[in-house]
């Protein structure tokens, strides 16, 4: 009896004392707010935000990495709380609308290979990346629009994603389902966007996609400040959006498009969504 | 030398844990949706397999046989893999953060994970020496990690498939286990267990 409660003491003291002695030497530090944070968040983890869970975007948060307003769901009382653990204004962040960067469809992109698998593009690009020559245009195989708990993505007749600016709440759900990361967050107020996702050199593009960026940067010289060249893809910088429009008429290949005349041709959403009138090039 | 490979392929094979056992049932339906955890979730359980079998043939030899305290073996054998847990997890997380973010939650939840206190009861029970148990032990977390990845692979599949309403889901995967535990019963004979 006495053997039994001194070994199984023994061995619990034993394991007590080492984890003591671990949790002190390898403690690892923190952030107060963090921890803050989290026990404000909704615990939903359903990642509206952006990130995995709540844990992570807290972490971002404190690491002043992330903005305070992006917890959807927890709406504004939540985001005034945040700001008061951070010490900064409560102010909602612009809202933003997801945009397909791709008019690549069956017609005007051309095809690696045949493919009558599941209609899904996440198996689809499972199949030697893709059906599609481009590495980063729309597979149109609709997986986007089948998460979006909003209807606001139509699948066109030949095979593209269109993103309804009206419907679209800017919840990112398609922005995580989509395999090959075409949907991008942007600006509602933005219109003008370079609707290419191919970082290919141009000769590259040409040959497989009519209406592909093929970083001639003739956007650039025409609006030095609102457009950036990377790895040979354009994009629009969105604080300069308002000159941005000047460029769309003079893009070769009409990549640059303005919402503004509606939505790509086979899409039935509606045409013109701010009647604005486009300022002209200089 | 022969006798060592063996336990090994009959671990990993014969014997496998989740498929024939029916061991770490939890772990094994639980985080198994995507490919890579399900190759986290191994690999941490390997780590603490191998581990838990070490220290634990030791306080069996060393300090409940001596003490003829043999009957107290489930409450040690507990009280060791628990906190060897937590130690490893401490341990990891304070030295290779990016590891402890991809185990994340996998590592607290091997405590309780009984495919770890069956392989130190089993040691036991089959009277292995030390270097048997390693290897018993390395052959049992190896099978689990296979099954693991195997069925991960096979539920991503089933994911994209077309399957009817009513089976969709936890169904569905049960049947999959089931299946996949089948196949596995093709190897019995391959090595004596
Ligand atoms: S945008 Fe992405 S998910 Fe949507 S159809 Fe195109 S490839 Fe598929
Ligand atoms: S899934 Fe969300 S972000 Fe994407 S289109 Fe629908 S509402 Fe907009």
């Amino acid at each position: 009896m006495i053997e039994a409660v001194l070994s199984i003491g023994g061995i619990g003291l034993l394991a007590a004392v080492t984890l003591g002695v671990a949790a002190r030497k390898f403690a690892v530090e923190v952030d107060p707010r963090e921890l803050a944070l989290l026990e404000t968040l909704s615990g939903a983890n359903c990642g509206a935000c952006g990130y995995p869970g709540c844990s992570a975007y807290a972490k971002a948060v404190a690491e002043g990495k992330a903005e305070p307003s992006l917890c959807t769901p927890g709406g504004q009382s939540t985001l005034e709380k945040i700001a008061h653990i951070m010490g900064v204004a409560a102010v909602g962040a612009a809202p933003q609308v997801a945009v397909v960067l791709c008019q690549g469809d069956n017609l005007r992109a051309a095809a690696k290979y045949r493919y009558l698998g599941v209609v899904d593009c996440v198996a689809a690009q499972r199949i030697a990346d893709g059906p599609k020559i481009c590495p980063g245009g729309c597979l149109g195989l609709g997986t986007c629009a089948r998460v979006c708990p909003f209807g606001a993505i139509e699948m066109t007749s030949e095979g593209l994603a269109v993103i309804s600016r009206e419907k679209c709440t800017g919840c990112r759900k398609c922005v995580g389902a989509c395999p090959r990361q075409v949907i991008a967050m942007t600006p509602l107020d933005a219109t003008v966007h370079v609707l290419c996702n191919s970082h290919d050199k141009g000769a590259a593009v040409r040959k497989y996609c009519q209406v592909g960026c093929i970083a001639c940067m003739i956007c650039k010289k025409t609006v030095p400040e609102a457009y950036v060249i990377e790895d040979f893809l354009a994009k629009v910088v969105y604080e300069h959006y308002q000159e941005s429009g000047a460029a769309v008429e003079k893009c070769p290949t009409k990549c640059i498009r303005d919402f503004v005349d509606g939505y790509p041709e086979g899409s039935r959403f509606a045409p013109p969504v701010v009647p604005v009138k486009r300022q002209e090039a200089v | 030398m022969t006798e060592l490979l063996l336990i090994l392929v009959g671990a990993i094979f014969v014997n496998n844990f989740v498929l024939s056992r029916f061991l770490g049932i939890c772990p094994f339906l639980g985080v198994s949706k995507k490919v890579e955890t399900a190759l986290g979730m191994g690999m941490a359980v390997t780590f603490v397999m191998t581990i838990a079998a070490v220290v634990t043939w030791f306080i069996q030899y060393f300090i409940l046989i001596p003490f003829g305290i043999e009957y107290l073996q489930t409450i040690a054998f507990i009280l060791v893999i628990a906190s060897l847990v937590q130690l490893v997890e401490m341990v990891v997380q304070k030295t290779s953060p990016v590891l402890y973010q991809a185990l994340g939650i996998f590592l607290p939840l091997i405590t309780t994970n009984c495919a770890v206190l069956g392989l130190a009861v089993l040691n036991i029970q089959k009277e292995y020496s030390f270097l048997e148990s390693v290897i018993f032990a390395l052959g049992a977390a190896l099978g689990f990690t296979l099954a693991m990845v195997l069925f991960a692979g096979l539920r991503e599949r089933i994911d994209l498939s077309p399957v009817p309403a009513s089976f969709r889901g936890t169904a569905i995967a049960l049947i999959t286990a089931g299946l996949l535990s089948l196949a596995f019963m093709g190897f019995a004979g391959l090595v004596k267990g």
